[in-house]
């Protein structure tokens, strides 16, 4: 038995931020100090506040110190591991009280509204130890459907709960399980979605990274329910420590008889292997993973056939993504009913947000559905940082839109987010201030999609290109009003026409940024000018001549040499040489250079 | 970058060796074209059709199906990259804190493009999507080294080290 327990995060943002060496100067350090039979160092998966990264939790007393340096580890060690005094100045300010006193961190405003169901062991145990997983009731889900339950009740049960899927289109999981079990087969498949391809979104990395055990069992329960055998996981090739920890899960899994034949002495066999993808972010629709699962150019084909029917090399096959997986455990523990009573009307359970942009507590959050968008910026996400103001919040990656800040009391749920003209997606939620330009943020996505689309379709092909450069000529201050008419047939045109999801779903950061911010379009094409300050064929850069004090630096640094004027005298720039890089504006002391 | 490396092939009967060695064994898996690529990248570094051609006959495909999975994935490299791999993250998170001006200075500082290598074979530069530390943006990678909460000012300080 240990006294204490130090959970260094190990999670990519925090191992990124150093957190290695930091468990390896804690484990060097405890046993200078001779408290290695008494002291335990643990690498976990991701807590959720990344904005404090490295951060590293002592038990029992849940202390919580962010942003952790090499150096501080001897101070950690000697105050607080030795001496019992927690050293308040390194701890996370939230949780240290005005008379110095130590919070809990299910106080803190990041903490405090949120609710954590797929990510509870997160942060909580080794996940390169299959006995901490089991520890915290880990295979018992399992264990329980294959002795006590029919197939037809594992999918009654999940149907009951209202889960829905995760990866981002929201289909009742259940039903899914449902049409797979109806079909017959010598051989059926169960997959996992783990090639999270939406830019600004880790939650599925966080959860294979935390708690990989979850989704093996998960995939072994979905296995049982429909009559599979094998299951394949597709995850990210960049997600080297996922893949490692998922790799070392399925061994250990397998030396347990978690995995292989007759489990629990049930008659029920079952495996899985890891396939990994190579950057392909077409790959997340479902028949194109499969595609690609068999070795293939990742294309997605039509449907019907649905995978339930033909799948994977032809047989029927059901694919969900992580998180949807990261539930179904608790589902079967705690039953339906507990998870439908979380949530709105048919979004039910929890959602986990990859917070990330403009806001001070980036992260991973987990939080009811129905929580509105005001609560996870401005009390969990600890609202803008430099003082800036909301401008939009970007959900759904590609495929989805930017709320305004009109908007931001909507409770977030599937159906809500469809009719505001964005959608769920994987969860990533992207905030912007004053700074972002909406045109040119739209652009960006474009770009994205112009690049991952597969070219089997021709309205996404070309279509997508098309759009990219109707925008580009309005971030070039080239745009007129029939192009802006021409961008709304053409996004219209492609939504309808295209193949598969990608394709269908593109148009929608054009569309919603039309709809929410329609005067930054206008103010691009009819006033050439960028009210973000983002675009920079439409910059100006201005010398306001009452603050100038003629110091001459900026025409020293000016690149162009289009910064003119004589020393304690104002300058002035030369619009026509200026290139717009911005040096001038970064070097003056004084404030008085302006862009817009 | 989808096109062919001016660089003469140079490969090795050591790296020959290890890659049928795996194709041999492995040639009768489903789906064992990408993972075939897979492992011959790791082997030469990147996917030149001299190595297109063994795999292709190792597996019983024809070439063009092998190039058309070579080209279709981001992560196959059809030239070779530098000693050390600059991946700028363009990623939503970090693009909306600045990483694009992040890829435009690197462009400028080593003189070449996007997906390039400069000339002495030291460094190459592409962007990269996501590599999940939002929390960190922007972020860039230098092979396995990250570099998080850049401005742009440190730039010359991290060249420097390599």
């Amino acid at each position: 038995m240990f006294r204490s327990h130090v959970m260094v995060c190990g999670g990519t943002g925090c191992t990124s931020s150093g957190s290695d060496r930091i468990a390896e100067a804690f484990e060097k350090e405890i046993a200078a100090c001779g408290l290695e039979n008494e002291v335990k160092v643990v690498r976990t998966g991701c807590f959720g506040l990344c904005a404090l990264g490295p951060i590293v939790v002592i038990y029992p007393e849940a202390s919580f110190y962010s942003m952790v340096k090499a150096e501080d580890v001897a101070e950690i060690v000697s105050e607080h591991l030795l001496k019992g005094r927690p050293v308040t100045r390194l701890l996370y300010d939230e949780t240290v009280a005005a008379d110095n006193t130590v919070k809990s961190l299910d106080e803190t405003a990041f903490y405090k509204k949120q609710k954590r169901i797929a990510l509870r062991n997160c942060g909580v145990i080794n996940p390169e130890n299959i006995d901490e997983y089991i520890a915290f009731d880990g295979y018992q889900a399992l264990g329980k459907v294959l002795t006590e339950m029919t197939p037809e009740q594992v999918i009654q049960t999940i149907l009951d709960s209202g889960l829905r899927g995760r990866g981002g289109a929201g289909f009742p999981t259940g039903l899914k399980w449902k049409f797979a079990a109806g079909n017959k087969a010598d051989q059926k498949y169960v997959c996992c979605n783990a090639d999270e391809g939406d830019p600004g979104a880790f939650m599925d990395r966080s959860i294979l990274e935390g708690d990989p055990h979850v989704v093996i069992e998960a995939m072994a329960i979905a296995a049982y329910a429909i009559g599979a055998s094998q299951g394949y996981v597709y995850v990210r090739a960049e997600y080297p420590i996922a893949v490692h920890r998922l790799q070392v899960a399925i061994s250990q899994a397998r030396e347990y008889g978690l995995l292989g034949k007759d489990i629990f002495g049930t008659g029920f066999d079952f495996d899985l292997d890891v396939k990994l993808g190579a950057g392909a972010f077409v790959c997340g629709e479902e028949t194109a993973l499969m595609t690609s699962i068999e070795g293939k150019r990742g294309e997605p084909r039509p449907r019907p056939p649905f995978p339930a029917v033909k799948g994977l090399f032809g047989k029927p096959t059901i694919l969900n993504n992580v998180e949807t997986y990261a539930n179904v455990p608790q589902i079967i523990l705690n039953g339906a009913d507990w998870f439908a009573s979380m949530g709105t009307e048919k979004s039910k359970g929890t959602k986990v947000f990859a917070l990330g942009g403009k806001i001070k507590n980036t992260g991973l959050v987990e939080i009811p559905m129905g929580t509105t968008l005001r609560t996870i910026v401005e009390e969990i996400g600890g609202g803008i940082p430099n003082g800036k103001k909301f401008k939009a919040a970007q959900t759904g990656g590609p495929s989805g839109g930017c709320i305004p800040a009109s908007l931001i009391d909507t409770p977030i749920d599937y159906d809500n987010l469809i009719a505001i003209g964005s959608m769920m997606g994987s969860g990533g939620l992207i905030v912007m201030d004053e700074d972002t330009c909406m045109v040119d943020i739209a652009k960006f996505f474009l770009e994205f999609t112009v690049d991952e689309s597969c070219g089997k379709c021709t309205p996404c092909r070309v279509g997508t290109k098309r759009l990219l450069e109707l925008l580009t000529k309005i971030t070039d201050g080239k745009g007129t009003m029939e192009d802006l008419a021409r961008i709304e047939e053409l996004a219209d045109f492609i939504k309808s026409n295209s193949l598969c999801g990608l394709g269908q779903t593109a148009p929608n950061p054009v569309l919603s940024t039309l709809r929410y911010f329609r005067d930054e379009y206008l103010e691009h094409i009819q006033n050439k000018r960028c009210p973000a300050g983002v675009c920079k064929s439409l910059l100006q850069y201005r010398i306001d001549p009452q603050k100038c004090r003629g110091c001459t630096l900026c025409s020293r640094v000016c690149p162009a040499g289009a910064i003119s004027g004589s020393v304690k005298n104002p300058h002035v720039i030369d619009t026509s040489k200026c290139v717009k890089c911005g040096a001038c504006m970064e070097k003056c002391k004084f404030g008085a250079i302006s862009k817009g | 970058m989808r096109r062919f490396s001016s660089v003469p092939f140079n490969g090795t009967k050591a790296q020959e060796a290890e890659l049928q060695a795996w194709l041999q064994q492995h040639k009768d898996m489903p789906g064992a074209a990408m993972p075939a690529l897979q492992k011959a990248q790791e082997i030469y570094g990147y996917l030149p059709i001299e190595v297109q051609r063994m795999v292709a006959e190792a597996l019983g495909k024809p070439l063009a199906e092998i190039y058309g999975i070579s080209t279709f994935y981001s992560q196959f490299s059809l030239c070779p990259k530098g000693q050390y791999k600059i991946s700028v993250c363009l990623g939503t998170a970090c693009y909306v804190k600045g990483s694009g001006k992040i890829y435009e200075l690197l462009q400028e500082k080593l003189n070449i493009g996007g997906g390039e290598c400069t000339p002495d074979g030291k460094f190459s530069l592409d962007a990269c999507r996501c590599i999940g530390a939002c929390g960190l943006a922007p972020v860039m990678t230098i092979n396995d080294d990250v570099y998080g909460r850049l401005t742009g000012d440190e730039l010359d300080e991290i060249l420097a080290k390599y």
